[in-house]
């Protein structure tokens, strides 16, 4: 047996399985409108917008230590841009939301020189401050409804498609097609070289910095371009419910508590654990929603539970256990004539 | 007099966001913990200073003997229950679970009290005033400010002039090193939780005498209290009342020129003052 015998791969038996297993889904997904009843896709399109949130939290907590309690504040910009663009600039609403990403970028870049200059918790709660900012300052535009709110006008809903199952349809896929895109790109971002500075700065700044890593440039990057992405899934969010008002669209508890405990329950640091998560959190959401307040009582008790007792979450658990990992990241070295146990 | 008036009534107004931001600067300056959950248990000490005058038809201001040190025990408890297990060097756990606990007592709130604003009756106190110099000033607030300086003194005194100050600072500059000289560290930070949470009581009962309040506000009264520790520089009680009082006139001011930009004022003051001086006004310690 020499050195040569020994190699080091990336991928693994689980991955690729469920590399085929997802895109069986995936497809199985895009066909919904031919089996799915109109709840089921409203319910899936909710998920999926969800799911696209946590992945986009979970790589600025997880990966970037950068933890907002503020991420309402895009998704109620990018959901305000979709009504503005479409109301007085006449843009289609497809177009409006891939400018509310171009905006939200633009506006996060003097929110991140500023906020930039707290440090981990007061950090997080300078983006609260943010968020309020948008909020207090959206409610002051008479013309988007002040505080009261505003819905999208009947032409606009309209001009996406004329027929409503077609409508119900196209919002669905671009739900699905936002969860995708937004997994794929952290995926992607993760295996680039970028994406390598940013775990070695989530496993020790320090050593990271002494590497000649750029650790303000790096997580400023991730911080506009997650904006940029929460504020398009913003637009979406709102495209879907038609009625936009300042208290709905800066939500604190819907858009940041909610996917904070997604990320926690199902592992943060990792891929996977924002789509474990997003599963849990709606399970859980559909059995206990009847009970109200108890049921936002019992969510934090989980996830207080997860942080102190396995702060890897549900799929840390998993993967302790069984040695998996189905988005490939790191590498791993095969022993010859081992078998790989994955 | 107008605008005088205005920077008065703003100035008074500090007091109570010196109030708010007390605690969450004690807590910060000894364990280096921030609490999301602060603003949640300003309000519940409101709400358990409106069952026991409800309960005994006390005064509120009397109410303060039983709150004060019922939220002591509550904060002892927690921060040797819970919070102690979340301290080290890594910053989410603090973070989460505290953010965990606030939705917590927020629906808990929600559950036992319902969403109605409440309030509480101080008799005349509320209405009472003071003719200075051709300004109406509120008893009310006149003794809001008052509390706020006495407190600030005496978090003040006790820091740096009893032995219970001492071991703060102690475990504040090295936890191994004080743990080693005989300072149980759990027992120090539960302590200091119980004191901040005393606070936390003054400041929550002065609040739900002065305006309404529903279990959803405390994420506002969170932002206040941050916002006066960090204009004020962190680590500086006299630093945080200053910021307090920055953060009221600014709001006062804002209000003046439109009452819908009273809250957003404050906001913007404090990323003013973020933007030309980070480390607040007053800085005592680097975050």
């Amino acid at each position: 047996m020499t050195l040569q015998d020994y190699h080091v791969t990336r991928s693994s038996n689980a991955a690729r399985t469920a590399a085929i297993l997802g895109a069986l889904i995936l497809i199985a997904l895009v066909a919904a409108p031919w089996w799915a009843g109109r709840a089921d896709m409203r319910l899936m399109g909710e998920i999926f917008l969800y799911l696209a949130l946590a992945s986009l939290w979970n790589l600025m907590a997880g990966y970037a230590g950068l933890v907002s309690v503020g991420q309402q504040a895009f998704v109620g910009f990018g959901g305000y841009m979709l009504f503005a663009l479409t109301m007085f600039a006449g843009l289609h609403p497809i177009a409006a939301i891939g400018l509310a990403g171009v905006f939200g970028a633009l506006v996060s870049v003097p929110v991140a020189v500023l906020i930039f200059r707290l440090r981990g918790a007061y950090f997080a709660i300078g983006t609260w401050v943010i968020a309020e900012v948008f909020r207090l300052g959206f409610a002051q535009i008479s013309s988007l409804g002040g505080g009261s709110g505003s819905s999208l006008p009947v032409a606009i809903v309209k001009s996406l498609a004329s027929k409503r199952a077609m409508r119900e349809s196209l919002s669905y896929w671009l739900a699905l097609g936002a969860a995708v895109t937004v997994i794929t790109a952290v995926y992607l971002f993760l295996r680039s070289r970028k994406g390598l500075a940013l775990t070695a700065i989530r496993d020790n700044e320090l050593a990271a910095r002494s590497l000649g890593i750029d650790i303000w440039r790096t997580k400023f990057t991730v911080y506009v371009v997650t904006s940029a992405l929460t504020a398009m899934i913003g637009a979406l969010i709102f495209l879907q419910k038609l009625r936009i008002s300042p208290d709905a669209a800066f939500s604190v508890n819907d858009w940041t508590a909610f996917v904070i405990f997604i990320v926690v329950i199902g592992g943060i640091g990792t891929i996977e654990g924002p789509i474990v998560g997003t599963l849990v959190f709606f399970a859980l959401r559909e059995t206990l929603a009847d009970l109200g307040t108890i049921y936002l009582i019992v969510l934090g008790v989980v996830a207080i539970v997860i942080m102190l007792k396995a702060p890897k979450g549900i799929w840390g658990l998993i993967r302790a256990r069984f040695d998996l990992q189905l988005f490939p990241l790191g590498y791993r070295v095969m022993v010859p004539g081992k078998t790989d146990k994955s | 007099m107008d605008w005088l008036n205005v920077i008065v009534q703003g100035t008074l107004l500090g007091g109570l966001y010196a109030l708010f931001a007390a605690g969450l600067s004690l807590i910060f300056g000894v364990m280096r913990l921030v609490n999301i959950s602060h603003g949640d248990l300003i309000v519940l000490a409101a709400y358990l200073g409106l069952t026991v005058t409800s309960a005994t038809g006390l005064h509120p201001l009397l109410a303060l003997v039983l709150v004060v040190p019922t939220m002591g025990v509550i904060g002892y408890v927690l921060q040797r229950g819970l919070l102690n297990q979340t301290l080290g060097d890594d910053l989410l756990p603090p973070l989460l679970v505290t953010f965990g606990l606030s939705v917590i007592i927020q629906n808990g709130l929600l559950e036992v009290y319902t969403a109605d604003p409440q309030k509480m009756d101080a008799g005349t106190l509320e209405t009472a005033s003071l003719a200075v110099g051709g300004l109406n000033l509120g008893v009310l607030p006149l003794l809001t400010f008052a509390v706020a300086i006495v407190v600030i003194w005496g978090l003040q005194w006790t820091f740096y002039h009893t032995a219970l100050g001492r071991a703060f600072r102690a475990v504040s500059d090295n936890q191994d090193i004080a743990q080693l000289m005989g300072l149980n560290r759990r027992h120090i930070f539960g302590v200091a939780m119980a004191l901040a949470l005393g606070v936390t009581a003054i400041a929550g009962v002065l609040l739900g005498i002065r305006t309404s309040f529903d279990p959803s506000i405390g994420g506002g009264r969170l932002i206040f209290g941050f916002e006066a520790v960090i204009i004020g520089g962190l680590g500086n009680l006299w630093g945080t009342l200053a910021g307090g009082v920055i953060l009221g006139v600014a709001q006062t001011v804002g209000a003046k020129v439109d009452p819908g930009w009273q809250i957003l004022s404050g906001h913007l003051a404090f990323l003013f003052i973020l933007a030309i001086r980070p480390n607040g006004l007053f800085p005592r310690i680097s975050a």
